[in-house]
């Protein structure tokens, strides 16, 4: 069981004041809010321990590097690779998939195609757009049923020989569905393909196996599992992140520098050139340990709830639509209110205080599909409460009543 | 005819009248409400503003040496606030427009009440007003 009042102590911003009411965050699927444990080992970092790291003999900068190294182990540790080499710092989800797409050019050709689904966030599209046009290769597209979830049956059709490549989210950050990654990923497999998970939305709300799912590649954000912004990382088997390119040279990231050749350095190494953001590495450790000290399936309940419960009230308001509103999704709810734009409830929602996020959240595929301009998308974090969506469903109403 | 000060004056009086940020939001919806909708053919994405999270079109005319504005947005709120825009500049003489200081909404506390990206499609509206005007006097 999860002590919800406890766990708000340890986040500062919480206690907040937004036009002279009480912050309500209901934007976590953007950002997670940070806890002191996060910010503690930021802030200690650089009192104590900063330097820079890998390079230097001296006592500073092995305990930088010793931190910046447990980082890697407890998020290897955490989602189950196989080795800690397979677990790459980034800049965050782009960052990654990134690193792929332009790892994959020399590779893919125009005889290859790639799979992308419909509910994909525009940074899980637009590199494999742009890998399409430099290399001549077809982008096909998984389209998504009026209910929000992936068309299967299409998906199963789409995987010809040709296809070399399936890229797609874990869950969808508009809708919050959960997709089957199982039953994908191993279709994919039979089928001679590749997968890369664009695991933004799903690492933060259940635990997740990567050898388990066996995801060729999976990717996610440290400030979505409250950790900093700025940093995530970038899981890959080693065989394969083994046989792609370096995505920058610089320092770090060589054995041997010559001007006749240079040797790159081993995973992960490889991926990891220049200085990299140490004391965000460092908090995304600690972002991890402080999840796991509340544990994921006591995450995963009590969001089910507050879901559940915003979910049932919401639908009592008059002419509310829910998009994507299936059992099998986490705690994110998409939603209109008749004709009224998303834009003019959520700024009225932010009078009172509550933060939501509006418009077609890097989603616009989503919102042809359903033909509208965008939603309003309340999305739940452990440390909300059930007061905290009465607050929020009564806001909805006055603001629904105020634009008539 | 009064001036772009004149009216601006008028209103910043008429927020005056109301005690909190519902009052006024609610007489922007009204505002918006009031405005006619664009016809089809006007809402065409040339005559879209960018930098607006809704879609905001704005439309312009120049006749007897006045610039004659008409917007339109599938957004209630964003359209109040236009119409407040077009009631301070359509019907001015194009040098006016250029010149004119545009005071009254942070007068009227709006600014405060507008988030970052709405205030930036504010300001992109007023220099899409200000282009048109440029484009006028040039004509003159």
């Amino acid at each position: 069981m999860l002590d919800v009042y406890k766990i708000r102590k340890d986040f500062p911003i919480l206690g907040k004041k937004v036009n002279n009411t009480d912050l309500i965050y209901f934007d976590n699927a953007a950002t997670s809010q940070t806890p002191n444990q996060v910010i503690d080992a930021i802030s200690n970092y650089y009192k104590e321990n900063n330097s820079n790291i890998h390079r230097g003999l001296h006592s500073l900068s092995a305990d930088a590097t010793n931190k910046y190294e447990n980082s890697r182990s407890i998020i290897k540790n955490h989602f189950g690779a196989a080795h800690e080499h397979e677990i790459i710092f980034t800049s965050g989800t782009t960052h990654g998939i990134n690193i792929i797409s332009s790892g994959l050019e020399k590779s893919i050709s125009s005889k290859d195609e790639l799979i992308v689904s419909e509910m994909e966030h525009h940074s899980n599209i637009v590199p494999w757009q742009m890998l399409c046009e430099k290399t001549g290769s077809k982008l096909k597209v998984i389209p998504i049923n009026d209910d929000g979830t992936l068309d299967m049956e299409e998906y199963i059709s789409l995987l010809t020989p040709k296809v070399k490549f399936v890229f797609i989210n874990h869950v969808s950050n508009t809708l919050g569905i959960v997709n089957p990654l199982k039953e994908i990923i191993d279709l994919a497999h039979k089928n001679g393909s590749k997968v890369l998970v664009d695991g933004a939305q799903g690492a933060a709300h259940f635990k997740i196996n990567l050898q388990e799912l066996d995801a060729d590649y999976y990717v996610a954000s440290a400030h979505k599992l409250c950790g900093p912004t700025g940093v995530g990382f970038l899981y890959g088997k080693s065989e394969l992140l083994n046989s792609l390119p370096p995505y920058q040279g610089g320092g770090e990231m060589i054995s041997n520098v010559t001007f006749n050749k240079t040797e790159y350095a081993d995973l992960p190494h490889k991926f990891e050139a220049g200085t990299p953001n140490i004391s965000g590495v460092i908090g995304f450790g600690a972002a991890i340990d402080y999840m796991n000290s509340i544990g994921f399936n006591n995450i995963e309940v009590y969001e089910k709830e507050l879901l559940d419960y915003a979910t049932e009230n919401l639908k009592k308001i008059d002419n509310i639509k829910i998009y994507g509103d299936i059992n099998n999704k986490i705690s994110v709810i998409s939603f209109n209110i008749g004709n009224h734009h998303p834009s003019d409830i959520g700024s009225i929602l932010d009078q009172y205080g509550i933060a939501v996020r509006t418009g077609q959240h890097c989603t616009q595929p989503i919102m042809d599909h359903f033909n509208i301009p965008g939603t309003v998308r309340a999305s739940f974090s452990f440390y909300n409460t059930k007061s905290e969506i009465d607050l929020f469903i009564d806001a909805v109403k006055k603001a629904s009543k105020m634009l008539g | 005819m009064q001036t772009i000060q004149e009216i601006q004056n008028q209103i910043i009086d008429e927020f005056n009248f109301f005690e909190d940020w519902s009052e006024k939001y609610q007489y922007l919806i009204d505002l918006g409400k009031n405005l006619p909708e664009f016809d089809k053919k006007s809402r065409i994405d040339s005559n879209l503003i960018k930098g607006c999270q809704s879609k905001v079109w704005l439309n312009s005319s120049f006749k007897n040496d006045i610039v004659i504005f008409e917007a339109d947005s599938d957004a209630i709120i964003s359209k109040g606030i236009i119409s407040l825009l077009i009631r301070v500049f359509s019907g001015q003489d194009p040098e006016d427009i250029l010149a004119a200081k545009i005071d009254f909404i942070e007068k009227i506390g709006l600014n405060t009440h507008l988030s970052q990206t709405r205030a930036n499609g504010l300001l992109a509206m007023i220099k899409q007003i200000k282009i048109y005007a440029l484009a006028y006097q040039s004509k003159k």
